[in-house]
């Protein structure tokens, strides 16, 4: 039996399957993002929270996924369904590439350009959203390359 | 920005020193005022403290010591965000926003004072035409423009608000000599006709004597003297005779 064959006679399963799988992505996705991008941008204007916030992640991330998966089972609400198990663990790997990439995009922006502006009277705000993270799109796009996990 | 006192110095410096946190000290014991209407330069080599001096002037640094006073008021006690919107700023290389267009880059103080938007495509066209652009630049983007071409978007996004005072920091030092000599020509003309009070950081001396009022000169994070322009290369002070040695115009009153 090849893949094809197996596909069609098991068609509703693997589409089952598929559909969780990309609702498993795109949640633990959004949940990394949201939490992935607002401390690469923190750590862009509290220096001194850098190596911690680097230092947890990296960490997380040389934690192979079995082990991980036997750190979660027992915690209650979380280890009750293999959804949640999931999702948790995909984003806690996400997060480490979000916040480096985040903050190596804010970092790599131009200073004397994003001097000129707060030198112009540009709030903190005014820079990050309007000089900083458009300018650090490009580290992005890379965020999301460098995501084959996914 | 409001003008308190008319007639007394616009940006006066009080025993003003800097240094990092580290304890290397940028600049020491620095008294210096600015007139109204004035152009100031602060001449010197690289090193010497004066782009220091002129962020001190729109809080971009802190004095550690001393207090920096713009019309009046210490730095330290004025809003950061009106006291620069109320300081055009114009650096070397322009530092425009590359992902600005023209338009959106020499609106950006207006855009954020929230002005209407037809009177800040009025005041853009106003602009351009004033920096000597033509209009049909306002939508490229800097990239698309020559050296040129962008510090006069620099200069014109300084003046967009038009504030009373302007910083500028070695703004044609990336220009060739030609364009260079063309541009001191127009701010020149420029600054007859709007009278700022500006302050000018170069170390060139040539463009001090051509654009200056008055030229302080500074070495190693002290101010060495303040001389209107036409006294300055008589000054008899070593450095100055060192500078102008450097320049190959030692001869009194030699203006090239």
């Amino acid at each position: 039996m090849n893949v094809f064959q197996f596909i069609v006679q098991n068609h509703g399963e693997v589409l089952k399957l598929t559909r969780e799988h990309l609702w498993m992505v795109a949640a633990s996705m959004l949940l990394a993002v949201l939490i992935g991008i607002p401390l690469g941008i923190l750590i862009t204007r509290k220096p001194g929270l850098n190596k911690p916030v680097l230092g947890v992640a990296n960490i997380i991330q040389t934690i192979p996924s079995l082990a991980l998966f036997g750190f979660l089972l027992p915690v209650p609400w979380i280890g009750a369904r293999s959804d949640r198990l999931a999702i948790l663990a995909l984003t806690l790997y996400a997060l480490l590439p979000l916040i480096r990439n985040t903050y190596a995009g804010i970092s790599g922006v131009d200073r004397s350009v994003v001097e000129a502006g707060r030198g112009m009277g540009m709030t903190d705000r005014q820079l990050l959203f309007q000089v900083e993270l458009p300018l650090a799109q490009v580290g992005w796009a890379n965020t999301f390359f460098a995501e084959s996990r996914w | 920005m409001s003008t308190s006192n008319e007639n007394g110095p616009v940006i006066e410096f009080r025993k003003v020193a800097f240094r990092f946190a580290g304890g290397q000290e940028l600049l020491k014991e620095l008294n210096l005022q600015v007139r109204r209407g004035e152009t100031l330069v602060l001449l010197g080599r690289s090193g010497s403290g004066k782009t220091t001096t002129l962020k001190l002037i729109n809080d971009l640094v802190a004095p550690s010591e001393g207090e920096v006073l713009v019309e009046g008021r210490a730095t330290t006690q004025w809003d950061p965000i009106r006291l620069r919107r109320g300081i055009g700023y114009v650096i070397q290389d322009a530092g425009l926003f590359p992902h600005f267009t023209v338009e959106r880059n020499v609106a950006l103080v207006p855009t954020i004072e929230e002005w209407p938007s037809d009177r800040i495509r009025k005041r853009v066209s106003e602009l351009l035409q004033l920096v000597g652009l033509d209009a049909g630049l306002a939508n490229r983007y800097p990239r698309e423009l020559s050296g040129g071409q962008r510090q006069r978007v620099g200069v014109a996004r300084g003046l967009a608000a038009d504030p009373p005072i302007l910083l500028m920091d070695e703004p044609f030092g990336a220009l060739d000599p030609i364009t260079r000599a063309e541009l001191q020509r127009e701010f020149l003309a420029l600054q007859q006709r709007l009278q700022k009070t500006v302050v000018f950081v170069t170390h060139d001396l040539r463009e001090a004597l051509l654009l200056g009022t008055r030229i302080a000169l500074m070495e190693a994070g002290r101010l060495v003297v303040a001389l209107p322009s036409r006294e300055f290369t008589k000054s008899s002070d070593p450095l100055v005779q060192q500078y102008l040695d450097a320049f190959g115009a030692r001869s009194n009153g030699d203006r090239t």
